[in-house]
């Protein structure tokens, strides 16, 4: 397919490509390109310079920072996440969640970044970060700054990471004994969400997130209240989902209606839940 | 400073082989491979990324090149389907493709060729789910998947259910 005519820039340093970035009206930075392509392709958005950040290797990395955050670098593609030993140490259900992520040959180029970046409501990668707490640090010509998953994320195809800014990495707590969980339904294995819903459980307390229901990942904040802390069994989790589908607006499509959507929302809440809890380690 | 262009001349190897191209940043890395270089074995099925029919290595890895700008390939090492039978032998991947009827009408076996011999090169020995998860990004629509996945299996010496 013909795209509209692009201008292509491919800087060495992040002060560079912050550079461009600013200086270029619709500048766009290109990191694995397994959406801008296709957007580009059904002339869906106008980009009329794009950004390559594949020579920045200070994106590509996945390490831990002095406080002990498990960092991954906005570069970093679904496959790094999946083969990342210190992933697996800190943080397994990003590698297990990004293994469902589409397929191989998408999966070698995506970026966690660009998952992100593009905030589409149906991607994995938003709703898990919400619900580990993650922060995301962020870079433009005035310096860096770091917000919250709630900050990040502000509408559909649109995040915090202003003109003339570029992420730079997204930053995980440690676990610290802590479960993960996450659950929801695709059309078809490994397909696009219809919904889905990641779950953090400690001893003290529950963080749940729902995706593909509103523009942002969704806190089922009530869900969490009623299970801080408290009993993880099957009934009390079902109990305490009561009234979340009710609590939300979620869109009608070809793939299922807004009710639908509410029911699914529950039921995701609960598995993501539970498998967090399973997988909690009991440490009184 | 790197400033923006729409066009750059670009070199990477391909099947062994080092090219020059001048290409526009617009240009699909499919057409590059097709159109510039005549290596039409690599196919465009949907051009929108699902059908994994333009399959090929990029360092080693599979991936989609109608989802690539032939401008981010600067500097790689591709290969293509072209690539595999270098010597016009088959490889014992192609054999099996022969000898288990691994395709119909063909169109999506160089995809399919290029994703289970990136699998071959990591799991030597892959079992009938390794070759699903693999394959599952290569959609065959005559749906043959039955003798595809029969055929990869074979090339590891793997027991096949069917």
């Amino acid at each position: 397919m013909l795209l509209r005519e692009v201008g292509y820039a491919r800087p060495s340093t992040v002060d560079e490509a912050i550079a461009l970035l600013s200086e270029h009206d619709g500048a766009r930075a290109l990191a694995g390109g397994q959406t801008i392509v296709n957007v580009m392709k059904a002339r869906a958005a106008a980009t009329d310079v794009l950004v390559d950040l594949a020579d920045l290797a200070e994106l590509r990395t996945i390490g831990f920072s002095s406080d002990g955050l498990l960092e991954i670098g906005a570069m970093v593609t679904y496959t790094e996440l999946i083969g990342s030993s210190e992933v697996e140490v800190a943080r397994p259900i990003l590698a297990e969640v990004a293994a469902t992520i589409a397929d191989v040959q998408v999966r070698n180029r995506g970026t966690v970044g660009g998952n992100v970046c593009v905030a589409d409501p149906t991607n994995h990668l938003p709703p898990l970060f919400s619900a580990l707490d993650a922060t995301f640090t962020i870079r433009g010509g005035d310096g860096e700054r770091t917000v919250s998953a709630d900050e990040f994320f502000v509408g559909v195809y649109m995040t915090a990471v202003g003109e003339g800014e570029l992420l730079m990495k997204v930053s995980v707590p440690p676990s610290s004994g802590e479960g993960d969980g996450f659950s929801g339904i695709t059309i078809g294995k490994h397909g696009t969400y219809v919904v889905d819903a990641a779950a953090n459980v400690s001893d003290e307390s529950v963080r749940i997130a729902i995706g593909c229901v509103a523009a942002v990942p969704v806190r089922a904040t009530a869900m969490e209240e009623r299970l801080a802390g408290g009993d993880l069994s099957e009934d009390s989790v079902r109990a305490a989902v009561e009234g979340l589908g009710a609590s939300l607006d979620p869109p009608s499509d070809v793939h299922g209606s807004a009710d639908y959507r509410r029911h699914l929302a529950e039921v995701s809440a609960v598995r993501a839940v539970l498998q967090a809890a399973g997988r909690r380690k009991q440490v009184r | 400073m790197n400033a923006p262009t729409t066009s750059r001349t670009i070199a990477f190897a391909i099947n062994g082989e080092s090219v020059e191209l001048e290409v526009e940043a617009r240009r699909l890395l499919v057409h590059a491979i097709r159109d510039d270089l005549g290596l039409t074995g690599t196919h465009i099925g949907c051009d929108t990324g699902n059908c994994g029919a333009c399959t090929v290595h990029l360092d080693g890895e599979p991936v989609k090149s109608c989802m690539l700008l032939a401008v981010q390939a600067d500097g790689a090492r591709i290969a293509t389907v072209e690539g595999l039978a270098a010597e016009g032998e088959l490889t014992p991947l192609q054999k099996a493709f022969n000898e288990h009827h691994a395709l119909q009408c063909g169109y999506c076996t160089p995809g399919m060729l290029m994703s289970a011999a990136a699998l071959l090169e990591r799991n030597p020995t892959p079992t009938e789910d390794d070759v699903r998860y693999a394959l599952q990004g290569n959609i065959c629509r005559c749906t043959g998947y039955v003798n595809i996945v029969e055929a990869v299996v074979a090339v590891g010496g793997g027991e096949n259910k069917a």
